[in-house]
């Protein structure tokens, strides 16, 4: 899922100041931001409360079933409408793509309620690990699914690097080095690990992504 | 025609040295170091921004150290630059005359003086390695022919005392294939392993340079062991140092027992005397160079 974490309080202020708003709609998200506790029912309620210890006006909030998702959020908006048009500004607890989604929605000025940190795994309960880089050229298979590109601090496809040190890692010290726990667990299910990973073709990741599946055959 | 080449190829047990750009565009302290160290060298490293720290070019210092009448080992590491940029000075380094180079992974950013750069690492080692033999062979990354190929001698780096070892000798056997004809350790602290690396690459055909590094004092111990990756001092070495009356006297004596030693295990030793240029010689006398 999409890691996210609380933005730094001071800059959603500023944020607001910079416009003048003096009331706020919320939304949150029901998937990611709920799981990683940072834009679920109740971290809006704490961002309800501290905006209102501030001296803002909370004219409303909703926690929609996928922040990113255009058409559930369009609905959800109008849902509200008349609370997000009270509204000088509406802060959203999502992720970037979440407060975008929500940025196209809406007509009102949108300003982000978290920092996206990464797409990883939830360990347990609040103990996140990044785990992938969508980077769009996938060496899993090759790596006994332990990603290189995200894992190891250097991204290398072919390690370790010099500074492995009794198996662990250079930067992250308290780590094993990836390409350790890649080898052991290849060796663990029999898979040899001797060929080179060529370069990464980084034109597949070529920014902005876009994908569309409704294009039939022929046209 | 490298002299590196030349001496490997012949069986020489050759000696390298390293030195450092100048934070700057002051060459004076590396070219005095250039000075002492040179003439006692078949060639010298000059590193590329070492310690991700900022440093002058390795390109230009490369060739300044060529100009010296010194024979440069330019240093690539694959932190600072993508394919494009890494290509395009192996390209001026042949150009400018420089016949030897050695590829390294490169530190990573947060440990050095930019912390908040961002680390490239476009292609690792082992394929950068493959790239520049390519290069040799004419062609460029993308298999299309180049105006002029160039002819370089290339290296890589080990760390024969690595473990767990299978790991670190599949890494070294992956980049001899790869191009690697030399490779250069990291410091050696134990003989033992040093061995154990030159047979297990005596297969691949790759020579196998061995580093000392000059511990001539307890800071520098104390500094290896918890600044440089990938480096620990053995308890026995540390005490053996930090023990004695006079450090300086016994590092020279401990540096001058390792040369002697790694001279019949190894092809040739690198030696990194961590600023104390001046007593190089000695050690290398010492040790019958």
């Amino acid at each position: 899922m999409i890691v996210t974490k609380p933005r730094d309080w001071a800059r959603i202020k500023a944020n607001l100041e910079s416009i003048d708003a003096k009331s706020v709609f919320l939304m949150g998200c029901g998937q990611c931001a709920t799981v990683a506790h940072t834009g679920g029912e109740k971290e809006l309620a704490v961002a309800k409360a501290r905006l209102e210890a501030d001296g803002y006006q909370v004219t409303g909030w909703a926690v929609g079933e996928v922040a990113c998702h255009l058409g559930g959020t369009k609905l959800e908006t109008r849902k509200h409408f008349g609370s997000v048009d009270a509204a000088d500004a509406v802060v959203v607890l999502a992720c970037g793509a979440g407060v975008q989604t929500v940025a196209d929605a809406v007509k009102k000025p949108v300003f982000p309620g978290l920092e996206s940190a990464f797409l990883g795994t939830v360990l347990r309960s609040g103990v996140y690990e990044e785990r992938c880089q969508t980077c769009g050229d996938c060496v899993l298979d090759l790596t006994a699914g332990i990603c290189p590109v995200t894992t190891c601090p250097k991204g290398l496809l072919n390690g370790p690097c010099g500074g492995m040190w009794n198996g662990m890692c250079e930067v992250q010290t308290d780590r094993e080095c990836t390409h350790v726990r890649i080898k052991r667990r290849l060796a663990e299910q029999g898979r040899s690990a001797t060929r080179v990973i060529p370069a990464k073709d980084n034109s597949v990741k070529l920014k902005p992504g876009s994908i569309n599946t409704r294009e039939r055959k022929g046209q | 025609m490298s002299r590196l080449r030349d001496a490997l190829d012949r069986g020489e047990f050759v000696i390298t040295g390293e030195v450092a750009p100048p934070h700057g565009t002051d060459y004076s302290a590396m070219r005095a170091s250039l000075d002492t160290l040179g003439p006692l060298c078949h060639a010298i490293n000059i590193t590329d921004n070492q310690g991700a720290t900022l440093h002058l070019s390795s390109l230009a210092a490369s060739k300044a150290a060529l100009e010296a009448g010194y024979e440069p080992i330019f240093q690539q590491t694959c932190r600072d630059r993508n394919r494009l940029a890494l290509q395009s000075d192996l390209l001026a380094a042949w150009t400018l005359g420089l016949e030897n180079v050695l590829m390294v992974t490169g530190d990573d950013p947060r440990s050095g003086d930019h912390t908040k750069a961002k680390g490239v690492f476009d292609l690792d080692s082992t394929q950068l390695l493959a790239v520049a033999k390519g290069m040799n062979e004419g062609v460029d990354m993308n298999g299309s022919e180049l105006t002029g190929a160039t002819g370089f001698l290339l290296g890589g780096a080990m760390f024969p005392e690595a473990e767990p070892w299978e790991i670190q000798l599949e890494r070294a056997v992956q980049k001899a294939e790869a191009g690697a004809t030399f490779f250069q350790t990291q410091a050696v602290m134990d003989t033992d392993k040093l061995a154990r690396a030159v047979d297990a690459l005596a297969p691949y055909g790759v020579k196998l340079i061995a580093s000392i590094l000059l511990l001539k004092n307890g800071r520098v111990i104390d500094f290896v062991n918890t600044k440089l990756a990938g480096m620990m001092i053995p308890d026995h070495i540390g005490s053996r140092i930090k023990g004695a009356a006079d450090p300086m006297a016994e590092a020279i004596a401990l540096a001058t027992e390792q040369v002697r030693e790694i001279r019949d295990i190894a092809h040739g030793v690198h030696v990194m005397p961590l600023g104390a240029d001046d007593v190089v010689e000695r050690i290398l006398e010492g040790a019958g160079l």
